[in-house]
């Protein structure tokens, strides 16, 4: 890639765009995902009773099974919702881009 | 071609003849010999091997050895690297520790799985629109060559071997008591089928053998969970409070427990899990064999769900454990002392596929261990040898340019080598307290190889200095802190108590890399540094669009 072809993509709003949208999103879902993980985390150092209590009183159950489950499940369900905008959004304007540039550079 | 091939049969063929010999030799003094297990292992090795031979025709180029051509889909390489991940050490170790400690053992699980959607985030698309064939691609992109190189082959490398020695040390002493076989007979005929798989059947043979693996454990699992699950009608209300009244520490395992007593050592488990995920070679190079950023990302997608729904399996297993083999009311699997679990507690899952299935699905599951065992050592020594032949060989130490050929036939010595290496550190540690070794293969990749790697991909003003004494100073104090921990200075050492009480030091180590990183990146101002900091806004392009990517062989 020459320099001149690097200004030129730089200077695409299209590309501009892409890059700030998507690495917005993907900020976002990270922190997301470190403040559910290590909320949990902070729960077992600090109070491991509150994920010991019994969700009823007759059961044996304890709220920790679920929140367990539960952040798996929101792991993969992150993933999903990440693919999904990748490839409908980012990638459209990924392939708008890609073609405006074989016109400009030809 | 053809006296490869022909080579092929011949090894394979004396692969199993040996095997059946030693099956005979060993009859007459081994009562407990699994004759179930042992043919349904010999029916994976053998669908494995015509997996390998026919991988063997399919991979001609360097890239196919390396990364099956770049042909595998999204699915198949997220099934694959779940196969990867799901190692013997969470299928018996989880479940063990979940029938030993209850609520904790979920507590590991987790750690695993949430550094899967971190990877989607960060890297799994950077790392295909960026790389070739190894992780250093990336790290040493617009860095100087040598030295990056290096330091990624040293992370790499001891990775792999921790991981190797884990391994083989699971598989010998699994054999021994499931198959009645000898130790160092299993330890070298794993060596050897490992070595097979790599070097005939490279990348595309390493990666099926994982999808095959992936199924049959998924499948075994699912149908122990059910079956444990449709003992209590499906209730686990039900489930637990039998186990609680079976298990000695009683209601305390369904909250956590000892574990993570304290605040540092569950954060920095935290941090060595998550974190740790995202450097380990072996799964990283995975995403090189998909065709674009499009099937990284389906690949992680994929992969999450069948490693997320996998260890939701091995907690319910765990718990289908206490009830079914603990409170097995024969006790017959118990050892001498009515406590622990004959041969080791890590059995839990193999004794519940007895109690849920009989002798035939013990064998199915002792077969699938096993199985796994082999799919794993085959990929760790696969990145193994990639490191040393495409980092080392040919991008660090060549002196001329180095062809394709040449680079391939390197990557097959180092297969045998790291086989052998393996075959011998497997026989070397039987006897050994090898608790520490996942622990340091995390905290490695966790201090060492992600800080580099996430660096080089996000931030501009990175310089081959900070790299490498960042780099460094993360693998050192790792391997310092650890040695310093429990699991070496007490456990191996004999000492009376840890200088360092963290199990899991990355909470340490990880920040100090970062930390470094920095400070000898932005007090760096020499020329390459400039250089390194101009190259950026192109390697930025192509990371963030793949333009340039379809001919990555040409632009190294």
């Amino acid at each position: 890639m020459t320099k001149e072809h690097v200004q030129v993509i730089k200077n695409n709003p299209k590309y501009q765009h892409l890059v700030s949208t998507r690495s917005k999103f993907a900020w976002t879902l990270t922190i997301i995902m470190l403040v559910v993980y290590y909320a949990f985390i902070l729960f077992i150092a600090f109070s491991p009773e509150t994920l010991g209590t019994k969700i009823s009183p007759d059961g044996m159950a304890t709220w920790g099974i679920p929140i367990g489950i539960a952040i798996i499940v929101f792991a993969f369900v992150m993933t999903g919702v990440y693919v999904r905008r990748a490839n409908s959004e980012f990638d459209g304007i990924l392939n708008e881009l890609k073609s405006d540039l074989k016109k400009e550079m030809n | 071609m053809l006296s490869r091939i022909l080579s092929l049969f011949t090894v394979a063929g004396l692969t199993v003849a040996m095997a059946v010999g030693a099956d005979i030799g060993e009859t007459a003094k081994a009562e407990s010999m699994n004759i179930p297990a042992i043919v349904m292992f010999f029916i994976f090795v053998a669908a494995t091997l015509g997996v390998t031979y026919w991988a063997s025709k399919r991979t001609k180029s360097a890239k196919d050895f390396y990364t099956a051509g770049g042909g595998i889909t999204g699915t198949q390489n997220g099934t694959a690297i779940a196969g990867d991940y799901m190692s013997a050490a969470s299928f018996l170790g989880i479940t063990g520790m979940v029938y030993l400690k209850g609520y904790d053992g979920l507590i590991f699980s987790i750690g695993f799985l949430v550094g899967w959607p971190i990877i989607l985030f960060m890297i799994s698309e950077q790392l295909r629109n960026l790389g070739k064939y190894t992780f250093a691609d990336v790290t040493a992109y617009r860095l100087k060559q040598k030295q990056v190189r290096i330091l990624a082959a040293l992370g790499s490398l001891s990775v792999v071997i921790l991981y190797l020695i884990a391994q083989m040390v699971g598989a010998g002493q699994l054999i021994k008591i499931l198959f009645g076989l000898n130790y160092e007979f299993a330890v070298v005929l794993v060596g050897i089928l490992m070595i097979l798989y790599v070097v005939f059947g490279g990348m595309l043979a390493t990666t099926w053998v994982q999808i095959i693996k992936a199924v049959l454990l998924l499948a075994g699992t699912t149908f122990m969970s059910i079956m444990v699950m449709a003992k209590f009608g499906f209730s686990f209300d039900a489930l637990f409070t039998r186990a609680t009244e079976i298990h000695a520490q009683g209601v305390a395992i369904m909250s956590p427990g000892g574990l993570v007593s304290d605040p540092i050592s569950a954060i920095s488990l935290g941090i060595a899990l998550m974190f740790g995920t995202a450097g380990l070679p072996h799964i990283l190079m995975r995403f090189f064999t998909v065709a674009d950023a499009k099937e990284a990302r389906k690949s992680v997608f994929v992969a999450t769900g069948l490693i997320g729904y996998f260890y939701v399996l091995t907690f319910i297993m765990g718990f289908g454990a206490i009830v079914l083999v603990l409170g097995d009311p024969a006790g017959s699997y118990l050892a001498a002392d009515g406590v622990t679990l004959k041969g080791m507690n890590n059995m839990a899952a193999v004794w519940l596929a007895h109690a849920v299935g009989g002798d035939y699905f013990l064998g199915f599951i002792s077969a699938v261990a096993f199985a796994t065992i082999l799919a794993v050592v085959s990929g760790l020594t696969l990145a193994g040898a990639s490191a040393i032949s495409h980092d080392l060989y040919a991008n660090a130490f060549a002196t001329s340019k180095v062809d394709e050929k040449k680079e391939m036939n390197v990557s097959k010595m180092a297969t045998v080598a790291i086989g052998i290496a393996g075959i011998v550190f497997g026989i070397a540690f039987e006897k050994q307290n090898i608790a520490f070794v996942v622990a340091l293969a995390f905290t490695i990749a966790a201090s060492a190889n992600f800080p580099v790697l996430f660096m080089s991909i996000f931030w501009k003003k990175l310089t081959t200095r900070g790299a490498v004494v960042g780099g460094y100073i993360g693998l050192i104090s790792a391997l310092m802190l650890v040695i310093l921990g429990p699991g070496v200075w007490v456990d191996i050492l004999g000492n009376a108590s840890a200088i360092v009480p963290y199990s899991f030091p990355a909470v340490f180590s990880m920040p100090l890399a970062f930390m470094a990183i920095w400070f000898f990146s932005v007090t760096d101002k020499s020329d390459d540094a400039q250089r390194c900091m101009d190259a950026f806004d192109a390697q930025d392009i192509r990371c963030q669009t793949g333009i340039g990517a379809d001919d990555a062989n040409t632009s190294h």
